[in-house]
């Protein structure tokens, strides 16, 4: 099949597989050290502290109307207001957490459902690997977003967790897919052969051997699914599928949207709440970009920033290995 | 046009003129403060026509010493010190690494051709084998591509390949078949030196017979010189002329092949030979290397072999030793090794005469 | 030969799939709204379009489920989906026909566009790493992690409302008559000119980071140094080994992906009110029009599906290993 290819590229270097708690648990510390993945988690844990503390620090109610009608921000109202004077910072702090419920309420969700199918998929073969690989492929190539907004538009009414569910059961297949490919290949590792030969239990082989094989992989769908979460429910309520009145951020850009608020010309409506998704999803892609680097070396970066290696005279390229003579110079 | 080539073509038996000379190579693996220097002060030199053997464990650096004096080695591979001198067949003498980038590209293939350590990806998967014996020889010589094609096709059939095979896909033949159209690749523009790592180790062992037989056959019409890297030593000793031995990224023992087999001086040496059975002649007792090579990023400051010598002592911690004759001044033989400085006796196993 | 009938066979399950979807749907959905649309609208539909509608929504309890499949097919077959309720009485098809072609003019250009150009960006970006250009990749992170609709927005406020370049809505001047002159043509590329460009601007840091990464992989295969070592020209080093290869993962991801980016660039047309089946969808979603939400779902997942086969054919134009015969 033509899409074998892109899953050998992500799955090639694993970390290795026979490794010990200690080594594990080195390579996790590595990850940490990352820069990006850092950078990413701490804008996560960020908006995760909002979501929980968000409704409660929110300086006023939401839905509360006030003489200010779509005032630009001043002191009063850090962000401004709509068109019946609602303050906007707290509809997006409140809102953070429908959005952070539903994105992450999803992920785990479709986490799940990929690691059930993928593995197994992978794992058994034969006729039934067959079907489910198809079956996840199916749901590969019918486009989400349609599916969603016509089974959310036929719902009489779409709440967060409703939504969470759709999303869940319509974004599985990417990490099945990815799943899949690792187990299979797995599968025939020495270690494996070496368990299944010793009369090891299937469960205890899947959870034992394969499945710690497969967490940066199974961290790397999670996220990506919840990437995908966030942006899809936000759409969804932009539209106006979802229950408008359910504060998240799309909500806010729906009543902005409705409200001329390109025309009128009032960027503070709908710029804060577009910063605020393409924050919570850079999060998300910089821990996913931490992962890819940890899980296929060749991507890392080659440890220098660009202007040290200027100064020393080196450009990596492939083919053409640079020439310094630091060797001679410290000889001398 | 590749008539006035093979005019040139030294004569069949060469005297003894060197075609490259590796001195002092050294290379860094790493950008950072804190590189593994995985070749030290590197000294080789290749006759016109010899095969040189480079043999040792896994990661000693002898592919690395290929890979580096050809510029070809991948980031973040790094050449901090040294000169490669390649000698042309008129006699002018080029530094590779000062070359420029126009200067290199013009000079590779023609002078150095490399045949690669996997021949299952060292084919572009997605062009015909013809073509990319053909690009080669067109980015060197202004020829049309029909002529190109039938060069290729010569070549093919001078390492046994029927040319209609020149239309088919890498996916399409054999593992010793590919390796074989790497051969032909290589020879393409008939080159003065062959690097050849680990050509046959992906191969089955009478594939592997076969392989070796060819390029001893073909070396022998064309007169290019050899490197040949590999661990199986007990392969060198009957192909190649002279063998190079390389441990933890320096080479501790240079000597003709016979002598090294039979009279080997350094203790690396000695193990590495009692690790492999010998090919011919009488059988020998087998032994492993105890121990493991040296983790390269954090060098001790001695030999980097005291911790697996059955023979060190104090001295060989104190300073790296330095490649120099051995306690016998054999000619054309040298050695790294404190045991040969005159201070102590040669123990017996490395002193056979 | 093999890939084409696995292929083949893949798509024919993936229609089925698409189609019994639309047809378990309805039928899974608690309550009738369908029933309710009807009997509000007794009398002025006639009595042939009530019965598709019955049919599509599964509004006769007496039939058997399979009966109801099997003539569910068959009016699928003779190219029926019903009346469209929002615009009664045009069958949805109509109504999907009269949008399909804008939506295939804008988001088929605007995607090739971008598939296009990111190649060539990430290939650059990846065959010479660690120079500037790798900081370019924190703005594709940007790029990509932004719901596309809310890039529309900020493009629409910049350049409509502010800057006044471009219309903020529509897809021609309505004062035009739809006609083969190159007045309306200009109009078209008018209107078209601001959506494209912001589908482009948000999709094609996917195509960047994804060819990026495949270039450093191929990069390191030994095929390329072997070309290096042969001393060709690094425009062919580049083109021919590297990146001919780097593609074809990328192209794999262009067919997985394309449902990802049809379905994100329906909703740019949802923004610009661009008449193509995308602002359709959204309009059937408003007006409660459930036969012509389940008739752009189905010609939605249907061309995405034939874009799909286009790609596996370029695929396997490209990749001789799927030519084997055997």
């Amino acid at each position: 099949m033509a899409t074998t290819t892109t899953t050998a590229v992500t799955t090639t270097p694993t970390p290795d597989g026979a490794g010990t708690p200690a080594i594990r648990r080195r390579q996790r510390l590595l990850f940490l050290r990352n820069a990006k993945a850092m950078t990413g988690l701490v804008i996560i844990g960020v908006f995760a502290v909002l979501a929980v503390i968000g409704p409660w620090i929110a300086p006023m109610d939401p839905d509360a109307l006030s003489s200010d009608v779509l005032s630009p921000p001043s002191a009063a109202h850090w962000l401004g207001t709509d068109h019946l004077g609602k303050d906007i910072l707290s509809q997006i702090m409140v809102g953070t957490r429908g959005v952070m419920i539903v994105g992450f309420t999803a992920g785990i969700l479709a986490t799940v459902i990929g690691v059930l199918v993928g593995v197994t998929a992978g794992y058994i073969g034969g006729a039934g690997d067959e079907a489910l690989s198809a079956l996840s492929n199916v749901f590969l190539v019918i486009p989400q977003l349609p599916l969603i907004i016509v089974i959310a538009g036929q719902l009489p009414s779409a709440g967060g967790l409703t939504v969470a569910a759709v999303i869940a059961v319509t974004g599985w297949a990417w990490g099945a897919r990815v799943l899949r490919a690792q187990t299979l290949s797995l599968r025939r590792r020495d270690f494996v052969e070496a368990a299944r030969a010793n009369g090891e239990r299937t469960w205890r082989i899947l959870t034992a051997e394969i499945l710690p094989n497969l967490t940066a992989i199974i961290a790397a769908g999670f996220v990506g699914t919840v990437t995908f979460a966030v942006i899809s429910q936000i759409t969804l309520a932009f539209i106006g599928v979802t229950s408008v009145s359910d504060w998240n951020w799309g909500t806010i850009l729906f009543w902005a949207q409705q409200n001329q608020a390109l025309a009128r010309g009032a960027w503070w409506w709908f710029a804060p709440a577009g910063l605020c998704i393409a924050l919570l999803g850079m999060g998300l892609t910089l821990v996913n970009f931490g992962i890819d680097e940890f899980v296929n070396p060749r991507l890392r970066s080659t440890g220098l920033h660009a202007r040290e290696l200027r100064r020393r005279g080196i450009r990596p390229r492939i083919g053409f290995t640079p020439v310094v003579h630091e060797a001679e110079e410290g000889r001398r | 046009m590749t008539a006035t080539v093979s005019d040139r073509r030294p004569p069949a038996v060469p005297e003894r003129t060197p075609v490259l000379e590796i001195e002092n190579l050294s290379v860094d693996y790493g950008y950072d403060d804190d590189p593994a220097h995985v070749l030290r002060g590197v000294s080789l030199t290749l006759h016109r026509g010899e095969v040189l053997g480079l043999a040792g464990e896994s990661g000693c650096g002898k592919s690395t010493l290929a890979y580096a004096a050809t510029r070809l080695l991948p980031p973040p591979g790094l050449v901090t010190g040294g000169r490669v001198m390649f000698t042309d067949r008129d006699g002018s003498r080029s530094d590779v690494l000062a070359l420029s980038d126009a200067e290199l590209r013009a000079a590779r293939w023609q002078d150095v051709a490399i045949v690669f350590q996997g021949a299952m990806n060292s084919l572009n998967p997605v062009f015909r084998v013809g073509r990319q014996i053909a690009d080669g020889i067109r980015a060197h010589r202004s020829v049309g591509r029909r002529e190109a094609l039938d060069r290729a096709a010569e070549l093919l059939e001078m390492v046994g390949i029927s040319p209609d095979r020149l239309r088919d896909y890498p996916h399409q033949l054999s593992g010793g078949m590919r390796q074989r159209v790497m051969i032909a690749m290589a020879l393409a523009l008939e080159p003065q030196v062959l690097l050849m790592d680990e050509p046959t180790t992906a191969l089955d062992v009478v594939m592997q017979r076969q392989i070796v037989e060819q390029i001893a056959e073909l070396r022998e019409r064309l007169g290019f010189a050899v490197v040949f890297i590999t661990h199986d030593v007990s392969l060198l000793i009957e192909m190649a002329d002279r063998i190079a031995i390389m441990y933890a990224g320096e080479i501790v023992e240079d000597a003709p092949a016979r002598e090294i087999y039979q009279r080997p001086r350094h203790p690396y040496s000695s193990a590495l030979l009692h690790s492999f059975p010998p090919l011919r002649g009488a059988r020998r007792e087998l032994s492993g290397i105890p121990g493991a090579p040296p983790n390269m990023a954090h060098l001790p400051t001695g030999c980097p072999f005291v911790p697996r010598c059955p023979h060190a002592a104090d001295a060989c911690r104190a300073g790296r030793p330095t490649l120099g004759p051995t306690a016998f001044a054999e000619a054309g033989r040298s050695v790294a090794c404190t045991l040969h400085d005159g201070a102590r006796e040669v123990p017996q196993e490395l002193a056979q005469r | 030969m093999r890939f084409v009938v696995r292929r083949g066979i893949f798509y024919l399950i993936t229609a089925w799939a698409a189609v019994t979807i639309n047809f378990v749907l309805p039928r899974l959905m608690p309550g009738d709204p369908v029933a309710a649309l009807l009997a509000k609208s007794q009398g002025q539909i006639d009595s042939s379009a009530e019965d598709a509608i019955r049919l599509l929504f599964g509004l006769d309890q007496d039939a058997s489920i399979w009966q109801q499949y099997v003539d569910y097919w068959g009016l699928l077959l003779h190219g029926n989906l019903g009346v469209s309720f929002m615009n009664f009485p045009t069958p949805v098809t109509e109504v999907i026909a009269q949008s399909l072609p804008w939506t295939v003019g804008l988001v088929g250009i605007a995607t090739v566009i971008s598939f296009t150009l990111g190649t060539l960006v990430g290939m650059g970006i990846g065959w010479r790493r660690g120079t500037w250009a790798d900081g370019l990749l924190p703005a594709t992170t940007f790029f990509s992690a932004v719901p596309y609709f809310w890039l529309g927005l900020i493009a629409i406020a910049l350049f409509s409302v502010t800057l006044g370049w471009f219309p903020a809505s529509g897809s021609y001047d309505r004062s035009m008559i739809p006609a083969l002159t190159p007045e309306f043509a200009g109009s078209v590329i008018r209107y078209g000119t601001l959506p494209a460009f912001t589908i482009v601007l948000s999709s094609v840091s996917g195509w960047i980071l994804g060819m990026r990464n495949m270039m450093v992989t191929v990069s390191s295969e030994d095929y390329v140094t072997v070309a290096q070592a042969k001393g060709l020209p690094e425009r062919s080093v580049v083109v021919g080994y590297a990146a001919r290869n780097a593609i074809l993962p990328q192209m794999s991801s262009f067919t997985l992906a394309l449902g990802f980016i049809v379905g994100g660039t329906l909703i740019m047309e949802m923004v610009f009110s661009y008449q193509g089946i995308g602002f359709l969808l959204y309009q059937a979603v408003g007006n409660h029009d459930y036969p012509l939400m389940q008739g752009c779902f189905l010609v939605i997942t249907l061309a995405v599906l034939v874009a799909n086969m286009a790609a596996d054919v370029i695929y396997a134009v490209l990749d001789p290993r799927t030519r084997q015969e055997g």
